[in-house]
């Protein structure tokens, strides 16, 4: 099989020795290549000396879920070398410094090993300590560029781009491309079996990570108030919010035309959102599973006294701390059913960048239009690592809906202002924000129960009907919120997937090679919670339905099963939930282990 | 239930210069106990704001959880509320002003509600400097369970049941001074000469105005050996009520003799000790202020009064520069860099 455009690379580094830059470096250059990639940064919860990976999966035919197997490692971690050489698959090859021997140990009869001296040739080349230790990992980027037939120009261009400005940088770097290079030429034969050749696959695709993608939807959907705690994978949201307002939203003063705030806590955080939208503006935060947990109370408010939020929930591996530098899907039940007392929650499930960024604008009108509580649960491999997706679209005609909100002129014509009166029968009442009218129109917000006009009561005959008004919401909700995608329509089969966020890339993947084993599976990529019409039918009309997540309790299916009234034993995990990204490889595996056993 | 003050009133009653009676400034009935001194603080409310002429629905009022939380519902109907949950109503507050910096904000809170679970979030909101008014309703205790011991509770305060407090008590208005509150003042729900005029001044205050307000609960917290017993000193404070405090913006007078010490013995006979302000006092030196605390408090005493003062103005807007005008006024225009930014940005991400 050609190993054109389609091998993993992966980079075992120490974490806090700058290979992020140099590994990145490789991973464009094969994106400017046009030939599609995703790289994945598997990182402890450390700042520096614990081992780091760089995993880089390029793939002619398009596929950017993470590819068990290495073809190629390169290795400049003697804490992690062990593990490293087993990683390669058979005939692959095993890159690493040998300015000190390899340990008789490590050697495989069935892999290539590549010695480079990238330490003594720093020391030699450089004088610098932090320069030497910084040009190792450009020089390891040199010496695969050679094996692997990367374009030198695409290096340089890069380069150039990476420091502009700061011009005086590129020719030490170019230098330390080229150590690499010689070295290459002189003592191996490249290239590679594994290589790449330039293609036009990518498109006007970009690259770019979830978070950052969030952040930036936020300033398009008209964010105003951001307040967060930090918390790994999550901080990027904030930051990225704050980096691209900084630059976007700055008015004629000189003043910024947002706020945000570093919160002390989640709880504070959620508040401050809460706060903020029940005032008028429209505001998030960004959190992960922890933050979820602490945010429950607060949520419960907002989805009873019908108060807009949006959060941003990028999820990592629990429970508790967990793995916090890993990735799962496993905060789906905890937000869902968050907080005391009979509780729902809108979700929406970003599988891309593109998503992350459309869903987290959409979301403000959602919240707005709902007056609740809308959680964009996006994860940290969809979050930290880079994707490529197509490119951000805005509809420059689209306005922002916000919502049903009474001003004064409204409440001028009537008589009496109930916050909660079902007056459209869609289950959605309409608010005033404070300060509005002099003598119409406020109300006390409140998590106790109360009737039409806000008046506190614990008349069970008004709470009820409360709580059937925000049943009644739910179903309307069902049809603001993003509907799933389907796919494999005209192969109609009677077994089904459901997956959703990042399993997406795996999953079609793994429904692609099963094809080619003559197994045929509809699929539905849910967006959303609570599920539509669609969902529920999808799963009545096949005999079994694969319901593909990462987690170990299977959420979703669990999900499915409350909601949609239907045949647990119809709907069959498959799970992946060790903290690494789920492969396509591993979805088949289950699959036709289901299969086997049903057949 | 909440119920509905009659709409009924004298038709003589004074209007203030926007033309309205106290009548425009009231909210429902109360449904604390009889005598509750938090009635009086939303009384106080009434009357500060009223006499202030603030528009009420330019004002938003908020609050936690336990009985001190409930009276936004009792004061300024036609101001909005919101009655958070247990110990945030700092976060609350602060995300409302950041969407608004332009409505007054009135944070009503208890001290269970402030210096036990809602402690984190207090402390914070006063070191950011929030520009609002935090009431605390502190009678040491926690009223709508029933009378525990709550944190400002003094170390030896007995309760209604006979146990006493063993733990040391948290100064709330020390705390505040130490984390920068460029306001600070204390009072005592009964001593509404006092009272109204301490709001009045923490209202017109550009910053955190934070404003510890003794308020006896009746209920649990009114016996023998309870350092909050006051439901006898409500009466007396009447004829100890003396003081004259005038608002900041104008000057500071005092109508009862500079210095002097106010000891009221109760029926039941314990006793209060009400320091007043004392002559020569400026509120505007931060060490003098965190002095007469301890100093009071090493006496058995509480300090009442404008307790400390800063003009310097620069409140969490200031630090954050954002926009002067609302944010929440801000339109589609003004907040989405439209598509040929986003198309500049795509360029950047290839």
């Amino acid at each position: 099989m050609s190993m054109i455009n389609d091998f993993v690379v992966r980079f075992a580094n120490v974490n806090g020795t700058g290979s992020a830059s140099a590994n990145y470096l490789f991973a464009k250059s094969i994106f400017r290549m046009g030939i599609p990639m995703s790289p994945k940064n598997i990182f402890p919860s450390n700042i520096q000396g614990l081992p780091t990976w760089y995993e880089v999966r390029v793939s002619e035919r398009g596929y950017l879920g993470r590819r068990e197997g290495v073809d190629v490692c390169v290795s400049v971690n003697p804490q992690s070398m062990k593990q490293d050489v087993a990683c390669v698959k058979p005939g692959g090859y095993f890159l690493y410094d040998n300015t000190k021997p390899l340990a008789a140990e490590l050697i495989r009869e069935d892999i290539n090993y590549l010695g480079i001296p990238l330490m003594a040739t720093c020391n030699r080349e450089y004088t610098d300590p932090r320069q030497r230790q910084l040009f190792k990992n450009v020089m390891y980027v040199g010496a695969l560029s050679a094996l692997l037939q990367i374009e030198f120009g695409v290096l340089e261009e890069l380069l150039a781009e990476q420091f502009a400005g700061k011009e005086k940088l590129i020719a030490p770097n170019v230098k330390a491309l080229k150590l690499g290079i010689d070295y290459v030429h002189e003592h191996f034969t490249y290239p590679l079996p594994m290589r790449v050749e330039r293609r036009d696959l990518v498109g006007n695709s970009i690259l770019t990570t979830g978070n950052s993608a969030s952040g930036l939807g936020a300033v398009y959907g008209g964010a105003t108030v951001v307040a967060w705690y930090p918390i790994t994978p999550s901080t990027s949201v904030a930051e990225a919010f704050h980096e691209y307002a900084d630059e976007l939203r700055i008015d004629a003063d000189g003043r910024t035309n947002f706020a945000i705030v570093q919160a002390e806590d989640e709880l504070a955080a959620i508040g401050m959102v809460i706060g903020a939208s029940w005032n008028g503006s429209r505001s998030f935060t960004a959190t992960s599973g922890p933050g979820v947990s602490l945010m429950n109370e607060f949520l419960g408010l907002a989805y009873f006294a019908e108060v807009p939020v949006v959060l941003v929930d990028v999820q990592r591996t629990g429970p508790s701390t967990g793995m916090p530098t890993r990735t799962q899907q496993s905060d789906l039940t905890i937000a869902a059913y968050a907080s005391h007392g009979d509780t729902k929650h809108v979700m929406l499930f970003p599988s891309t960048p593109t998503e992350c960024f459309d869903m987290t604008a959409d979301s403000f009108d959602l919240a707005e239009r709902l007056q609740t509580p809308i959680m964009i649960m996006s994860d940290l491999d969809l979050g930290m690592n880079d994707h490529m997706c197509t490119p951000f679209q805005w509809d420059e005609h689209s306005e922002y809906d916000r919502g049903k909100v009474y001003s004064a002129e409204d409440l001028d014509t009537i008589k009496r202002y109930g916050r909660y009166q079902d007056v459209d029968h869609d289950g959605i009442p309409y608010r005033t924000i404070p300060g509005v009218h002099a003598t119409k129109g406020s109300y006390v917000v409140r998590g106790s129960s109360r009737d039409e006009f806000a008046v506190y009561t614990e008349d069970s005959a008004a709470y009820m009907r409360n709580m059937d008004r925000l049943s009644k919401k739910w179903e309307t909700a069902k049809t603001l919120v993003h509907a799933p995608q389907r796919y494999q329509e005209k192969d109609a089969s009677t077994s089904g997937a459901l997956f959703f966020g990042t399993t997406t890339d795996s999953a079609q993947e793994a429904l692609d090679i099963l094809k080619a084993s003559g197994i045929v599976i509809d699929a539905l990529r849910l967006r959303a919670f609570p599920f539509n019409n669609t969902v529920a039918e999808f799963v009545r009309s096949h005999d079994r339905v694969f319901v593909i997540e990462q987690n170990r309790d299977g959420q979703m299916r669990s999900l499915l099963t409350t909601e949609l009234n239907v045949d647990p034993a119809k709907l069959l995990s498959v799970l992946n939930y060790d903290g690494m990204p789920i492969t396509a490889e591993t979805i088949t595996s289950q699959i036709l282990h289901h299969l086997n056993q049903t057949s | 239930m909440s119920f509905l003050r009659p709409k009924f009133r004298h038709p003589h009653l004074p209007t203030n210069e926007l033309g309205y009676t106290t009548t425009e400034y009231e909210g429902s009935l109360s449904t604390l106990c009889a005598g509750c001194g938090h009635d009086s603080i939303s009384a106080a409310i009434v009357q500060a704001c009223f006499e202030m002429n603030i528009e009420p629905h330019k004002v938003a009022k908020l609050s936690g959880i336990g009985c001190s939380s409930k009276t936004p519902a009792y004061f300024l109907g036609n101001s909005h509320g919101f009655n958070t949950v247990h110990g945030r109503m700092p976060s609350v507050a602060t995300g409302a002003n950041l969407a608004n910096r332009d409505l007054i904000y009135l944070g009503v809170s208890g001290d269970g509600d402030t210096a036990s679970i809602g402690m984190g979030q207090f402390v914070h909101a006063v070191r950011r400097n929030l520009n609002m008014v935090y009431i605390v309703m502190n009678n040491g205790c926690y009223g709508l369970t029933k009378g525990q011991d709550s944190a400002t509770a003094d170390r030896g305060s007995k309760s209604k049941a006979g146990s006493v407090n063993p733990f040391e008590s948290i100064d709330l208005c020390g705390l505040a001074l130490e984390l920068g509150a460029s306001f600070v003042g204390q009072s005592f729900s009964g001593d509404k000469e006092q009272l109204i005029p301490l709001i009045k001044a923490a209202m017109s205050h550009k910053g955190f105005a934070f404003v510890n307000v003794i308020s006896p609960c009746v209920t649990f917290n009114n016996n023998v050996g309870s350092t909050k017993s006051y439901d006898y000193v409500r009466q007396h404070m009447e004829a100890t009520a003396t003081v004259d405090f005038v608002p900041m913006m104008t000057e500071i007078t005092a109508s009862y003799e500079q210095g002097s010490d106010a000891t009221i013995s109760m029926h039941d006979g314990t006793l209060l000790h009400l320091h007043k302000l004392a002559d020569g006092w400026d509120p505007s030196d931060k060490l003098s202020a965190i002095h007469a605390l301890q100093h009071a408090r090493n006496e058995a005493k509480v300090l009442t009064g404008l307790i400390y003062y800063s003009a310097d103005g620069h409140e969490l807007h200031d630090v954050l520069n954002s926009s002067e005008r609302p944010l929440n006024s801000l339109r589609q225009e003004e907040l989405c860099p439209g598509v040929a930014k986003l198309e500049e940005i795509n360029k950047g991400l290839r």
